[in-house]
């Protein structure tokens, strides 16, 4: 099903056409109504005359996440706060919140976007979905919210917070289709199985995003539950979830490029990637009204594919994410991604997925020890066994990250599960 | 013929052991036999239990992993040697003991439960050539 046929399947020509004007658009709008662009261009001599199209972006400046918190809470907004009609934040690790606007116009398109996600998960008017983001400051509920009520399906904001109150109510009004964090979706699946009501539950869809996961968990995923998972992709400051969407062929997201010009830079040298390179995302909005942003580094690492997809989108597409540059761990000079462990556990199928990194300094090496939970299907009655276990997956992420790490078996459900992002990393090397 | 063990996964952290006790204990079901194999981070421990289908449910609930595992009791005359004799039967037909553990000794006689590579054979080796030095099996139902 696809929602927007005329922008989702339009040749490239026409959406570098299409792209060209409404960029051209935006750096006027930015130049004159942001001083912090205005001064950023300025000292680099360009003036938005100079940008003629698509092809001139490399022109402009980039813009960061410090920069939105330099300019707290409204400073790059570029309409007066009285055409603001909603505020979006979220809480950084360290400092101030990131602050995001939107106009009227930016919230319907921003449901726009997410009736095209929707609709290329099979979720349409008939469907009752269950939104499972939190609700409040942060994008996810309200995004999903106003999406699927544009789509015309039946909402019901779930938010997060009780699991079997969840299930209950998946049961009883028949929901077929979930939008949550993929980690709580694989709670949620564990649940329905203690409570015993997999055969109850009608779902038939799940709509996942905000944190990074792998191709492995979500064919566990759809498996457990016997649905369909998608990954959608979205970030706050560009908008939020609906920013690019997977489809039926999992073959990269699509993104929504009408609305968000997508560029892959080199992070080091901060040069465009080559063509299918991974590399770092950045987005230039071309649409936005409240918050404009001009070539935002996400710190999100993919590669983009512009080829037709299977479905008959032309939209371009994301490769699934190797994480963020700012997961990324270093560990004994090697780069290490939690997906990758999340990877490896999964493709042993003798573990549960929920695991924790440890890791730590001793002697002035770094340390890396990883406790799997040890679930009631994997246990056995030896600890002769127990320890093959252990040796097992030590071997397992040794060959995927190419360095040793202490494996801990722990108790079941011992590893803290999250109604939001997981959290996977304990790196205690901070400290010292 | 057998007797139903449970054996419970546990992390060497502090209360464990006495968490796995206490939820048993509320639920009314009395541990018969308990023997604690550990390593550095874990350990198992191995029960005998008055309803040990209930005592899976309830462990299951309080968050533990459990497996209920098929073990041999059997008792024998509380004389010098009998334990050697036991071995030397095994032995003999290359039978490996994976563990074993007490049950209950009086001055007359002992009971023990113990697994072996193949409890079958076990149970077969001592209904033929236990009753000669008085080892006999033990039914679940008689501990
Ligand atoms: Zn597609």
């Amino acid at each position: 099903m696809i929602w927007n046929e005329t922008k989702e399947c339009m040749s490239r020509d026409e959406m570098s056409a299409l792209q060209s004007a409404r960029l051209v658009k935006t750096v006027n709008r930015v130049y004159h109504n942001v001083e912090f662009y205005r001064k950023k261009m300025q000292a680099v001599g360009i003036e938005p005359g100079d940008i003629k199209g698509i092809e001139d972006i490399s022109k402009l400046p980039y813009t960061t996440k410090d920069d939105l918190r330099d300019n707290y809470p409204f400073g790059l907004f570029a309409v007066p706060q009285s055409e603001i009609v909603r505020i979006h934040a979220s809480s950084g690790t360290t400092g101030k919140a990131t602050v995001v606007g939107y106009t009227r116009k930016d919230i319907d398109i921003w449901s726009e976007c997410v009736s095209r996600a929707l609709s290329t998960a099979g979720v349409g008017k008939d469907d009752i979905i269950q939104v499972a983001y939190g609700y409040g400051l942060f994008t996810g509920g309200l995004g999903l919210h106003y999406g699927a009520e544009n789509t015309g399906a039946t909402v019901v904001p779930m938010s997060t917070g009780n699991t079997k109150k969840l299930i209950t109510m998946m049961e009883d009004f028949g929901a077929t289709a979930i939008a949550c964090t993929p980690s709580y979706l694989l709670h949620i699946a564990e649940t329905i199985k203690e409570m015993g009501v997999k055969d109850k539950i009608k779902l038939k869809a799940a709509v996942c995003g905000a944190e990074p996961w792998t191709e492995q968990m979500r064919i566990q995923i759809e498996e457990e539950l016997g649905i369909n998972a998608f990954d959608i992709y979205g970030l706050s400051e560009i908008m939020g979830p609906g920013v690019a969407m997977d489809c039926k062929f999992h073959k990269g997201l699509h993104v929504y490029e009408d609305h968000f010009l997508p560029e892959i830079i080199t992070p080091d040298t901060l040069e465009p990637a080559a063509p299918g390179e991974v590399g770092e995302l950045v987005f230039t909005t071309l649409t936005k009204e409240g918050l404009p942003l001009i070539r935002y580094r996400t710190k999100d690492l993919t590669s983009i594919d512009y080829s037709t997809c299977e479905c008959g989108r032309t939209l371009a597409r994301i490769s699934r994410f190797k994480g963020r540059s700012d997961d990324m761990l270093i560990i004994r000079g090697v780069n290490v991604f939690p997906s990758q462990i999340e990877a490896a556990l999964l493709e042993m199928g003798e573990t549960s997925p929920h695991y924790m990194m440890i890791v730590d300094r001793e002697n002035n090496l770094d340390t890396l020890e990883i406790q799997v939970e040890v679930e009631e299907r994997f246990f056995t009655d030896e600890i002769r066994q127990l320890e093959q276990l252990s040796k097992k997956i030590g071997n397992a992420i040794h060959q995927a990250l190419g360095i040793s790490a202490k494996i801990k078996l722990v108790e079941p459900k011992t590893i803290e599960r999250s109604m939001g992002k997981a959290k996977h990393v304990i790196d205690n090397r901070k400290l010292v | 013929m057998y007797v139903k063990q449970i054996s419970i996964f546990v992390e060497n952290r502090k209360g464990r052991l006495e968490d796995v006790c206490t939820c048993l204990d509320e639920n009314g079901i009395n541990i018969k036999s308990i023997i604690l194999a550990d390593t550095n981070e874990y350990g198992l421990i191995r029960m005998i239990v008055s309803d040990v289908d209930k005592a899976k449910l309830v462990l299951k609930e309080a968050g533990f992993s459990t497996i209920i595992t098929n073990v041999v009791a059997i008792k024998f005359p509380h004389t010098k040697g009998m334990l050697k004799k036991l071995l030397e039967i095994f032995s003999e037909e290359e039978l490996n003991i994976e563990y074993m553990y007490g049950l209950s000794t009086t001055t007359e006689e002992a009971i023990i439960v113990f697994k072996t590579s193949d409890n079958e054979k076990a149970v077969n080796l001592i209904e033929n050539k236990g009753g000669e030095y008085g080892i006999a099996i033990i039914e679940e139902s008689n501990i």
